[in-house]
């Protein structure tokens, strides 16, 4: 099927014009390993679950059927207000990965920039550096 | 295999497809396979530094001890609780296994062996890796109980945390290769990286065994505080796949390790007789394997504010301060873009080296001094407490 849709895709690049069917396989086959484990994964993770389902007993009781909760009877929706510095713990890492994800493709061509390269991220650091200490000293950093 | 596929009709390109396809499920099965055994080493390992002696019923050495509880676990029943958000609850755990399996598919085991040599496959392997933690949280939030929300939310907030400083020094083998091919990476090490950044490795395993949530981070399952974890209202199967999650994203972080710093595959006649690679990387592998555990078995929990606060405030500056160090002086060496022997290599890996060690020794120093601080701060306040009483006894008299 996935193949098949793949082929699909490749006639309509056709038409338009876009690509050549090989230069579209080439990319394909670089990522078709992926999509490959991706099925190969998902199969055996719901045929595994389907299995035990199956294959196990299956003899529910009222006392069973409800959240576990150290023996006591649950009370309540388990899902409820939540500490705010989660969120904050949230904030600062979308922060950092979006910082991150600029200096990855810097790393990449690291060498084939000169001088300039070092220099740019230099100052793109500082600026970080400068809002880091400032998001330490406000206590932005601490858990309590 | 192409060839085969040819000759039943397929063009070229198409066979080359499948045929890669098809290989990478052998990748798949091996990991599968593979859990079986690591988790026996795991268990016999553990098993040593507890002072047993581990599985040892089930087969020789308890080698079959693994295939056992799977069986086992099979059988078992599956209890879904009333209340639980059906669809995240059950697709959590195989979102859990997915997110590793799918790391499997870049990882080059030998000079040929490799199942997609992605040109972003660092960036793939971080992407792919954080997946694991819309596991948590979709386990957490969808099975309504509170002890599973507390540690998911826990095991987020750790989870992201750690992903930083990781992300961090993945950048390091990137920018000594010159590429976020892993492959390029194993071929760009004429000496494992190791010797070169070993600063680097440190915070890569510190913060890659929080991102397992093992070792002394495993906050997310603090039995004593939260019964089990996330993982609470599962049984079964679906419990089962957490746990083959869980150790795979252990293993897989060995591997990596092994990958991109301690040379992967590389290694005497490695590049002759390909097979040989696969052996090296695996025997790299369990090494690192086993430092994880004694790690693990060795370090009592730490707290969540200790946790949190060594990260932002310790191993994330020190991570960009490592990068920016590295950077530079990576710069500075001339001909750091021609290194294609042993012999190139040796120059920069030795001054990186001393560089590293430079580090090493403000890091112990600075770590000293705010040890004695906090002594200190201690210290005084216990004088604080400890005046009145003395005050009062005194008066008595």
């Amino acid at each position: 099927m996935l193949i098949s849709r793949c082929l699909f895709r490749l006639e309509q690049a056709e038409l338009n014009g876009f690509h050549n069917k090989t230069e579209i396989l080439a990319v394909l086959s670089d990522f078709a390993p992926i999509a490959s484990l991706f099925a190969l994964s998902v199969l055996v993770g719901v045929m595994i679950l389907f299995m035990s389902r199956m294959l196990g007993p299956f003899r529910p009781t009222a006392r069973k059927l409800v959240p576990y909760e150290s023996g006591m009877r649950p009370y309540g929706d388990a899902i409820r207000r939540i500490p705010v510095k989660f969120y904050r713990v949230a904030v600062l890492f979308i922060l950092f990965d979006i910082e991150v994800i600029f200096f990855l493709p810097w790393a990449v061509v690291f060498r084939d920039l000169r001088l300039y390269g070092l220099a740019v991220m230099g100052f793109f650091f500082l600026v970080l550096t400068v809002g880091f200490v400032y998001e330490w000293m406000v206590g932005g950093l601490e858990w309590d | 295999m192409t060839g085969f596929l040819q000759d039943i009709g397929l063009s070229y390109e198409l066979a080359v497809l499948v045929a890669k396809a098809l290989g990478v499920a052998v990748v798949g099965a091996f990991g599968l396979l593979w859990t079986l055994l690591g988790i026996w080493i795991e268990r016999k390992v553990a098993a040593r530094f507890q002072d047993r002696v581990g599985p040892n019923r089930v087969g020789p050495f308890g080698l079959l001890q693994s295939i056992a509880d799977a069986v086992k676990i099979i059988l078992k029943e599956d209890i879904m609780n009333r209340h639980v958000d059906r669809w995240p609850y059950n697709l959590a755990p195989i979102l859990s296994t997915l997110s590793v399996m799918l790391i499997w598919a870049v990882i080059p085991f030998t000079a040929a062996w490799v199942g997609a040599d992605l040109n972003v496959g660092v960036l793939y392997l971080v992407a792919v890796g954080s997946l694991g933690t819309v596991a948590v949280i979709m386990a957490g939030w969808s099975s309504n109980n509170k002890y599973a929300l507390i540690s998911a939310f826990r095991a987020v907030a750790q989870l992201i945390s750690y992903e930083v400083p990781m992300v961090i020094s993945l950048l390091v083998p990137v920018m000594l290769a010159g590429s976020l091919s892993v492959q390029a990476i194993v071929k760009s090490q004429h000496i494992a990286y190791l010797f070169a950044v070993p600063m680097t490795v440190l915070i890569f395993l510190i913060s890659g065994q929080a991102e397992n949530g093992r070792g002394p981070f495993d906050l997310l399952e603090a039995e004593s505080e939260i019964v089990a974890g996330f993982h609470i209202e599962y049984s079964g199967m679906k419990f089962g796949m957490f746990y083959v999650g869980e150790f795979l994203h252990a293993f897989t972080l060995s591997v990596l390790t092994a990958l991109l710093f301690l040379g992967g595959w590389q290694g005497p006649l490695a590049e002759k007789i390909i097979p040989l690679g696969f052996v090296y990387l695996l025997l790299k592998s369990v090494f690192v394997y086993f430092v994880l555990i004694w790690v693990r078995m060795t370090l009592p929990r730490v707290r969540i504010d200790h946790l949190l606060n060594f990260n932002w405030k310790f191993l994330v500056p020190l991570s960009l301060i490592n990068l920016l160090v590295v950077a530079f002086l990576w710069k500075l060496m001339p001909d750091t873009d021609q290194i294609n022997s042993f012999a190139d290599a040796l120059g920069p890996t030795l001054v990186l080296f001393l560089a590293n060690v430079v580090m090493f020794a403000g890091v112990a120093w600075w770590l000293r001094e705010w040890a004695r601080r906090d002594r200190e701060h201690i210290e005084a306040r216990r004088a604080v407490v400890a005046e009145p009483a003395e005050a009062t006894a005194a008066a008595g008299d």
